[in-house]
């Protein structure tokens, strides 16, 4: 049986750790291409096909295979290095990384070491200065390479999901050969108290130049965006986390705590890790050099394996791949590709829309950016095109706990709604009931509204009648409205609409009221 | 009746052309002989009776129905068993891989299979092709036909063996550091490393990626090149291929005359060291090459001598890696550790590589796992790559002199089986001149120039071209070939006793 437990270790409050240290991270992010195969085989690469279904003799390791690059990757991997501001390298090889596991087929790893495809750029990553603005951090960035993903165990039996205790274990193969880009940032320093939300600001930035450059799917939750994050702390000697002293104190040990899978954990088991080493140092212990496993859960991390600078991998270079030599026309014509930076992009945008900063907040933390671009390129105003994308249709996406473009409503939709409603011929309950034909199938809008009946009333006669039968029945609010209480206006409005069966504009029945009362 | 399995394969390929005979009868022949030998001479770990006669049964059949037909249609041709092969066990002669069929062809042996030849079998190697006598097979040694107490050279002894013996007219073979060259030179046939990249390694098991090379195994220059052709050529599978025409080794097989070629000797790897009958008919050849026409210089390679000790660096490393792959996960032998009663994958993993694999192959795994170790890298592999680039500028500064280099293809003639089994060093010393070929790449061809005198064993000469030059090799073999056929009155391979009459070793 397994000892191994997840009860919390002590930490330390994170308030006093910053007050006595200054945390470094480094992260490493894993990212799984997008591409058609695989990164050294024909193979699809479909996320949640049967397992084993997705290979062939190269990523099963078969005696005898052999492995081609995929230039399509290769090309995503310069992309990505662009977009990073880094050095793309003019020549460069793949190097094989050997270990045993089981879910590994030739027992190497075909990446790169000393010559990754990208070196030497930075991402500047905005976050929140504390203050109610934002600030702007420059994570450096190390590398980015490019190298092949294992298949994946699954370790059945036992109680902690992991190999230890399992009484056997599967192994899917299908992901073994996909594409990954490993980036890696340098030893991110200056941070202060901000390195948790620093860390989730890098990889939430990272996550969308990822997909405004269309190379992955980078979905945390599937696996396709990975993040270990390495944390230690040094003596803090000045409150200034970026000043020349601070930065000349030698690094603390670090752990890598191993497959942190969402924003939100990121945060989290960064700062989990800063308090926990403070405890350890406190008492007078060395930190271990070694993995750490993240408990979503539970919130804390958990003892993996030893780590030092000397694992052995005994890489060397590839000698079955040749080198990738990408030239200088090649990788302007990949940075003429280049999408809009994702924080230029927003701040153009909501320029453009003129959204205030929470409306642009709530847009892009709903991930209706590209969408309320294509309904407003469709003809709807910006307004109600952030209306309908971030309130019903957002609420009814989140209740059916789908993607909100994946409901059968499009931007055209929207945009023609949005039309109907300006035209007058919908008002905003008439608007809603066409969207649930829509979203039931029934059509575009005016399809729906047309098949369901619904139009406001042009013919002002019928709002007239409908208008005296309501003051007529409710003399005494007509009575507090001549009085100059204009706001009571909205109950006979209600009563208004519920004679007309909703089917009538609401402002023109408050204009005809008043009329009537004199008070207009 | 004349004896089918006698004939060259120009000639088999001529006669089923004419309608002399059937595919079928030539297959026949073959595989009655090898039913016949084979459990004497051991060449074969696999025969495909039914593939083989299906193979021929069809060739006969179309070629009936008037369709045009590849060449060497209906010629049988063996395969180490190094090649993978859909239905028919690949071990490449170990103990890991017993009784695994592989579900892919390799892409030679795609190739033969769309050349329409009859596959006959899987020949005999040294597990892995790590050695150079085939003694190291877990299937038992190989016999040389020349004399069954002696080895057949290695790691290819099962191909050169079965095509000495009739038991094929044609063979693959691979060639990381002699595997090719040095067996044919030890039973008196022709063999062919091509340029690096020049043939597909797509589908063959690898020994160590950057020195590894198929190529053909036959009993003239002129059948060598007629199967080189086949297997030779670009493969989109295979990074490493050369996308490029095939060298024209076939039209230089029908050169006569050296007139104007520039031969240089390679003074480092044609003397000290050498057998006497081995050198006396190399001096010999060299003489042979004058009256042809060529222009004989000496050539040095000053870092040859260091190429014995770079490649017992290289190869071991890429091997380590290379078969790390064999883990009893998902093919291949799979043992539980002794008394253990449920086994983690580690104790599998570690328990099936002790069962499974030889002494050698786990010397050479120790080996190349410790050169590239941190620490160690830079010392052991770093320095074999450099001493590697070393080799290949010698070989450039040579090619300026000479057009083809030659020397012996190996020190000795056939030694005895279980000579060189307890010191590994001897053994590896037989690869002497081929290795630096495999280091830089080149191409290098052996053919048979006599007997020794000491011991009547054949001797071979290796001929040497610049990479892509694979035509060079070719045309220098078929002229000497040709010129010492006419001396001798016939191949070298007429003066080997027959197998039948020599008596069966215990």
């Amino acid at each position: 049986m397994s000892t191994r437990t997840r009860t919390a270790e002590t930490v330390v409050p994170f308030e006093e750790v910053m007050r006595r240290f200054d945390p470094v991270m480094g992260l490493e992010v894993h990212v799984e291409l997008n591409t058609a195969t695989k990164m050294f085989c024909g193979c699809a690469t479909e996320f949640g096909a049967e397992p084993n279904t997705q290979v062939c003799p190269v990523c099963l390791g078969l005696p005898g295979a052999l492995p081609v690059v995929n230039h399509a990757a290769v090309e995503s991997a310069i992309r990505i290095g662009l977009a990073l501001n880094c050095e793309i390298a003019s020549w460069c090889r793949f190097a094989r990384k050997n270990y045993f596991y089981p879910d590994m087929p030739k027992n190497f790893q075909t990446s790169q070491y000393d010559e990754p495809i990208a070196f030497g750029g930075y991402l500047d990553v905005e976050h929140d200065d504390g203050a109610g603005g934002t600030e702007v951090f420059r994570v450096g960035i190390e590398r980015a390479h490019m190298e092949e993903d294992t298949g994946k165990s699954l370790h059945v039996g036992g109680s902690t999901g992991r190999i230890h205790g399992a009484d056997y274990s599967l192994v899917d193969y299908n992901r073994a050969g996909i594409p990954l880009i490993e980036i890696v940032t340098t030893p991110l320093t200056g941070a202060g108290e901000r390195a948790p939300e620093i860390a989730k600001a890098y990889v939430s930035a990272l996550r969308d130049l990822l997909k405004a450059l269309g190379v992955s799917d980078v979905r945390m939750e599937q696996g396709s965006m990975r993040c270990d994050a390495n944390v230690s702390l040094r003596a803090k000697v000045s409150d200034d986390p970026a000043s020349v002293e601070q930065a000349a104190v030698p690094l603390g040990t670090r752990t890598e705590t191993k497959n942190v899978n969402s924003l939100r954990s990121v945060e989290r088991a960064v700062r989990y890790e800063i308090t926990r080493h403070a405890a350890v140092l406190d008492s007078g212990s060395p930190i271990t050099q070694e993995t750490r496993h993240w408990h979503e859960d539970t919130g804390v991390t958990t003892s993996g394996r030893p780590k030092s600078d000397a694992d052995d991998y005994r890489y060397f270079p590839e000698p079955d791949l040749v080198p990738v030599a990408p030239t200088r026309e090649d990788v302007e014509r990949l940075r003429a590709t280049l999408p809009e930076p994702p924080q230029e992009r927003r701040k153009r945008l909501q320029a453009d829309w003129g959204y205030s900063d929470l409306e642009m907040r709530d847009v892009v933390n709903a991930g209706a950016l590209e969408v309320i671009e294509d309904t407003v390129a469709a003809g709807a105003t910006p307004a109600a095109a952030r209306k309908w994308w971030t309130g019903e249709l957002a609420r009814r996406a989140n209740s059916e706990g789908v993607e909100v473009t994946a409901m059968g409503v499009t931007p055209a939709h929207v945009a023609e709604l949005d039309g109907l409603v300006r035209d007058g011929r919908l008002n905003d309950s008439m608007a809603r009931q066409v969207l649930e034909g829509v979203l039931a199938g029934e059509g575009g809008p005016a399809e729906v509204a047309d098949a369901r009946g619904l139009e406001l009333v042009q013919d002002d006669g019928a709002l007239e009648a409908a208008v005296d039968k309501v003051i007529a029945a409710h003399p005494d609010v007509a009575d507090k409205i001549r009085d100059g209480k204009v706001q009571a206006a909205g109950a006979l409005i209600g009563q208004v609409m519920k004679e007309m069966r909703g089917q009538a504009d609401a402002a023109k029945a408050r204009a005809l009221i008043l009329e009537r009362l004199g008070v207009s | 009746m004349t004896d089918l399995t006698r004939l060259t394969a120009a000639r088999m390929a001529e006669g089923l052309a004419a309608g002399d005979f059937t595919s079928e009868a030539l297959t026949q022949a073959h595989l009655d002989r090898i039913e016949r030998l084979n459990p004497v001479l051991n060449a074969y770990l696999q025969v495909d009776t039914e593939g083989a006669l299906a193979t021929a049964r069809a060739v006969d059949a179309a070629r009936a129905a008037g369709e045009s037909l590849p060449r060497l249609a209906g010629v049988p041709v063996a395969v180490k068993d190094i090649a993978c092969t859909v239905g028919i066990p690949t071990t490449a002669g170990s103990r890991m891989l017993e009784g695994w069929v592989p579900p892919y062809d390799a892409t030679i042996v795609t190739r033969l299979k769309e050349a329409r030849m009859p596959i006959l079998g899987k020949t005999n190697m040294d597990e892995f092709a790590m050695g150079s006598s085939t003694e190291h097979s877990a299937y038992g040694p190989t016999r040389n036909p020349w004399d069954l107490e002696r080895i057949p050279g290695g790691s290819g002894g099962g191909s050169s063996a079965a095509v000495a013996a009739y038991l094929a007219p044609l063979a693959i073979g691979s060639d990381t550091g002699g595997s090719i060259r040095q067996p044919a030179a030890v039973t008196g046939t022709v063999g062919t490393k091509p340029t690096y990249g020049g043939v597909s390694r797509y589908g063959v098991i690898a020994l160590a990626s950057s020195l590894d090379q198929i190529g053909p195994c036959a009993r003239t220059v002129a059948d060598a090149a007629l199967l080189h052709e086949v297997v030779a050529g670009h493969d989109p599978m295979d990074s490493t291929s050369i996308d490029a025409p095939v060298p024209p080794v076939l039209e230089a097989s029908a050169t006569r005359d050296l007139t104007g070629l520039r031969v240089g000797v390679v003074r480092e790897i044609s003397g000290e060291g050498f057998q006497a009958g081995v050198l006396a008919r190399f001096e010999e050849a060299v003489e042979e090459l004058k009256a042809l026409g060529a222009e004989v210089v000496e050539v040095s390679c000053p870092h040859f001598r260091y190429a014995m000790a770079a490649y017992y660096l290289i190869l071991p490393s890429e091997a380590s890696s290379n078969l790390a792959r064999y883990d009893a996960m998902r093919y291949g032998l799979r043992v539980g550790p002794d008394g253990v009663d449920s086994p983690s994958a580690e104790q599998v993993m570690g328990a099936s590589r002790d069962a499974g694999f030889g002494d050698e192959v786990k010397r050479r795994i120790i080996l190349g796992t410790y050169a590239l170790s941190s620490g160690y890298y830079d010392a052991y592999y770093g320095q074999a790559q450099k001493v590697r680039t070393l080799i290949a500028r010698d070989f450039e500064a040579a090619f300026s002199q000479a057009d083809v280099l030659v020397s012996p293809t190996a020190p000795t003639t056939a030694f005895r089986i279980g000579d060189q089994t307890e010191d590994p060093m001897t053994m590896y010393l037989n690869d002497i001149a081929t290795i630096p070929a495999n280091l830089a790449g080149v191409p290098g061809l052996s053919l048979p120039v006599g007997v020794a005198d000491e011991d009547g064993l054949p001797v071979g000469l290796q001929v040497l071209a610049p990479a892509t030059e694979d035509q060079r090799l070719y045309a220098v073999a078929a002229a000497l070939e040709e010129r010492l056929h006419t001396a001798w009155g016939g191949p070298v391979l007429d003066r080997a006793p027959t197998v039948e009459s020599q008596e069966v070793p215990a």
